[in-house]
C-alpha cells in the first residue's frame, strides 16, 4: 500500500511537473501580454510531433534540444504575424484567435502526423527500473523531472539575472513605463511569447516519452495548466510552479482511493482556493 | 429617436418572420428541418450568453457547462424518471441554474481573462462526471436509450416525437419565451444597470450599485437560459455525449455572438445561423472541417471583429 501511495505520489509529481511547465508558460505570456493562449497545448503537440521527426536524424538529444526550439521559432512568427494585431483590443479577440488556432493545430497535426498513436523512441538505458523496490523509478521518469528542474531554475534565472528577464518583469508590472524608458515593447513581447512557447515545446517532447504521441496531447494538458495557474495564483509564476506540483499530486494521490475522481480533485481545489483566497495561493489582490 | 425606435421594431419583426416560415422554405433551398432546428437552439444559446458577454461585459468562456447540464438533464429525466418532455425541460434547466447559481459567488469578484479562465476550467468538472460516471450517463458513448415525448396538452397532444415541423414549432415557442424574458429584463432598470456595468464598472460602484451581486444574477439568468437551449439540444438529438460539456463548445458560442454582433440583441441568432450551415456545409466536404473551422475563428477575429449586425448598423449610421 505504501509502495501504491507512493508511486503515485511521485506519478503526480511528474505529471504535476508537465502542468507547471506548460502553465509557466501560459502564464508568461498572459503576464505580459494579457492573452490566454489555448493554442498553448497545439505547440506542445507540435513540438512532440518535431521531436519525433527528427529523432531517426539527430537523435533523442538532438530532438530534446532542437524541437523546442524549433517549437519556438514557430511561436515567434504567430505572435509576430497574428497576435500582435490583437493587443490593446478586448481580450475575447485574443482568446477566439488562439482558440481557432488550437483548433488548427490539432487537425494539422492529425493531417500531418496521423490520427493514431505513435511509438516514441526513448534511449533503452533511461528506461531501467533503477532499484527492484521502487520499481516505477525508471530512469526517464526522474530524468524528466531533472529537465523539468532544470528548465526552470534555467527559466527564473533569465528572469531574474539578464536584462530580458528584468525587462519581462518590469513590462509585467507596468509596460507603458517600460515602454518610455526605451524599451522596444514589440520585440519584448515576441520574445517572451516564444519563450513561453518554447517551455511548450519542451513539454511536449518529454511527455511524448510519457503519455504516448497523438493529436490530442496538448488539448488534454491544457486545461489542468489553467487550474494550476489559478491554484497558484495569477501574476506569479512561483505560485504557477507550486499550483502545477499541487494538483499533479492531488490528483496522484486519488487515483490510488478513488480513480474515477482523479481529473475532478482538481477542480475541487480550484474551487476550495476561489473561495479562501480569490487570487490563488500566492497570487496579489488587484491585479486582475 | 423615433428612427432608432423604428429600426428596432423592423428587425424583430424581420426576425420572427424569418424564425416562423423557416419550415416552409428551407427544404427549397437545400437545408432540412433538423438544420433549422439546431440554428435556433444554438442562436438561444448564444442569445443566452452575450446577454453576460455582450450586454454585462463579463468575459464568459464556460457556457458549455450548463448548456451540456440542461442536455444531460433532460435526458437524465425521460431515461430514468419521468417520460415527459415538459418535466425534462424543467429539471435540465433547474440542474443548470442551481449549478450556475453555486459557481456564481466564488467567480464574481474576478474579471477579463481571469473570468474566462476560471469559468471555462470549472466547466470541466462537469465534463469529466459525465465522462467518468459511466453507469449513469454512459460515459463517452454519451446517453442513450431515450427520445423525446409527445406533449400532451390537455385537449390536444402534439406529436414533436415524429413529426419534425411540430418538434421546430416546439423550440420556437420555448425560444421565443426565454429570448422575450432576456428582451424584457434588459428593457428594466435592472438590464439597464448591467449596461452601465459594462460601460464603467467603477462608476457605477461610486453610484452605489452592488455591481458584485448584479453579475450574479445575470450570470445566473444567462446560464438558466442557455441551459434551456441545452435541453432543447438534447431533445432534438435524442442523445446526450460529454462534448455537449467540453471546453471547445463553449468556444462556439463566443463565435457565434461575436460573428453575429454582440453589441446587438438579434445578433447572436446570426452568428449561430451562419455558424451551424458552416459547420454542416464543411463537415459534409471535408475532414479536415475542423482545420476550416478554427481558420473561421482567425478570420472573424481579424476582419469582422464588430460582426454581421456591427457591420450593418455601422453602414446605417454613415
Amino acid at each position: 500500500m505504501t509502495q501504491l501511495i507512493l508511486f503515485n505520489v511521485f506519478n503526480g509529481l511528474i505529471v504535476g511537473a508537465f502542468y507547471a511547465l506548460m502553465a509557466l508558460g501560459l502564464s508568461l505570456i498572459m503576464n505580459l501580454s494579457g492573452v490566454i493562449n489555448f493554442a498553448h497545448g497545439g505547440f506542445l503537440a507540435v513540438g512532440a510531433y518535431l521531436a519525433y521527426s527528427l529523432i531517426p536524424y539527430i537523435g533523442f538529444w538532438g530532438g530534446l534540444i532542437v524541437a523546442p526550439l524549433l517549437t519556438a521559432v514557430i511561436g515567434l512568427i504567430v505572435e509576430r504575424v497574428l497576435i500582435r494585431r490583437l493587443y490593446g483590443r478586448d481580450p475575447l479577440y485574443s482568446l477566439l484567435l488562439t482558440f481557432g488556432l488550437a483548433f488548427m493545430f490539432e487537425d494539422g497535426t492529425r493531417f500531418i502526423w496521423g490520427a493514431q498513436s505513435l511509438p516514441y523512441q526513448v534511449p533503452a538505458w533511461l528506461l531501467s527500473p533503477l532499484s527492484s523496490e521502487f520499481f516505477f523509478l525508471t530512469g526517464y521518469r526522474l530524468f524528466m523531472v531533472l529537465i523539468v528542474a532544470v528548465a526552470v531554475v534555467g527559466l527564473f534565472l533569465i528572469l531574474g539575472r539578464t536584462r530580458l528577464g528584468i525587462r519581462i518583469r518590469a513590462g509585467t508590472l507596468d509596460l507603458e513605463t517600460v515602454s518610455v524608458l526605451g524599451v522596444n515593447v514589440r520585440i519584448l513581447r515576441n520574445l517572451n511569447f516564444g519563450l513561453g512557447i518554447y517551455l511548450a515545446g519542451l513539454a511536449g517532447v518529454l511527455a511524448a516519452g510519457m503519455l504516448g504521441l497523438q493529436p490530442t496531447i496538448g488539448s488534454s494538458l491544457i486545461m489542468p495548466s489553467f487550474v494550476a495557474i489559478i491554484v497558484g495564483g495569477l501574476g506569479s509564476l512561483p505560485g504557477t510552479l507550486l499550483g502545477g506540483l499541487l494538483i499533479g499530486v492531488a490528483s496522484g494521490i486519488t487515483t490510488v482511493f478513488f480513480p474515477s475522481a482523479t481529473e475532478a480533485v482538481m477542480y475541487v481545489m480550484m474551487a476550495a482556493v476561489l473561495l479562501v483566497r480569490p487570487h490563488g495561493l500566492l497570487g496579489e489582490e488587484g491585479r486582475f | 429617436m423615433n428612427g432608432i425606435d423604428y429600426n428596432k421594431y423592423t428587425a424583430t419583426a424581420v426576425v420572427w418572420l424569418w424564425l416562423l416560415t423557416m419550415p416552409f422554405w428551407l427544404n427549397a433551398i437545400g437545408g432540412y428541418s433538423e438544420l433549422g432546428t439546431r440554428v435556433v437552439v444554438l442562436g438561444l444559446a448564444a442569445m443566452s450568453l452575450n446577454f453576460l458577454l455582450g450586454y454585462t461585459g463579463v468575459l464568459s468562456f464556460g457556457h458549455a457547462a450548463y448548456f451540456g447540464l440542461g442536455a444531460y438533464g433532460v435526458g437524465l429525466t425521460i431515461r430514468y424518471l419521468v417520460p415527459s418532455t415538459g418535466v425534462g425541460v424543467i429539471v435540465g434547466t433547474l440542474i443548470g441554474t442551481i449549478a450556475g447559481a453555486i459557481i456564481g459567488p466564488m467567480i464574481v469578484r474576478l474579471r477579463g481573462v481571469y473570468f474566462a479562465m476560471v469559468t471555462i476550467a470549472f466547466g470541466q468538472v462537469f465534463f469529466f462526471i459525465a465522462f467518468r460516471w459511466h453507469s449513469v450517463t454512459g460515459g463517452d458513448d454519451g446517453l442513450t436509450g431515450w427520445s423525446r415525448m409527445p406533449i400532451n396538452l390537455g385537449f390536444t397532444t402534439v406529436d414533436i416525437q415524429h413529426d419534425a415541423r411540430a418538434f421546430y414549432y416546439f423550440v420556437l415557442v420555448v425560444f421565443a419565451i426565454a429570448t422575450g424574458v432576456m428582451a424584457w429584463l434588459l428593457r428594466s432598470p435592472f438590464g439597464r444597470t448591467l449596461i452601465a456595468i459594462r460601460e464603467n464598472e467603477r462608476r457605477a460602484r461610486f453610484l452605489g450599485i452592488p455591481v458584485d451581486q448584479h453579475i450574479w444574477i445575470a450570470w445566473t439568468i444567462s446560464c438558466c437560459c442557455v441551459s434551456v437551449a441545452g435541453a432543447l439540444y438534447a431533445l432534438l438529438n435524442n442523445f446526450v455525449d460529454p462534448r455537449a460539456l467540453y471546453w471547445t463548445q463553449s468556444g462556439d458560442f463566443v463565435i457565434m455572438a461575436v460573428l453575429g454582433g454582440m453589441r446587438s440583441f438579434w445578433g447572436p441568432l446570426i452568428g449561430a445561423a451562419i455558424f451551424v450551415v458552416l459547420q454542416d456545409y464543411l463537415s459534409s466536404q471535408t475532414q479536415n472541417w475542423m482545420s476550416f473551422v478554427g481558420l473561421f475563428f482567425v478570420l472573424v477575429v481579424l476582419f469582422f471583429p464588430r460582426g454581421v449586425l456591427g457591420i450593418i448598423r455601422r453602414r446605417l449610421a454613415s
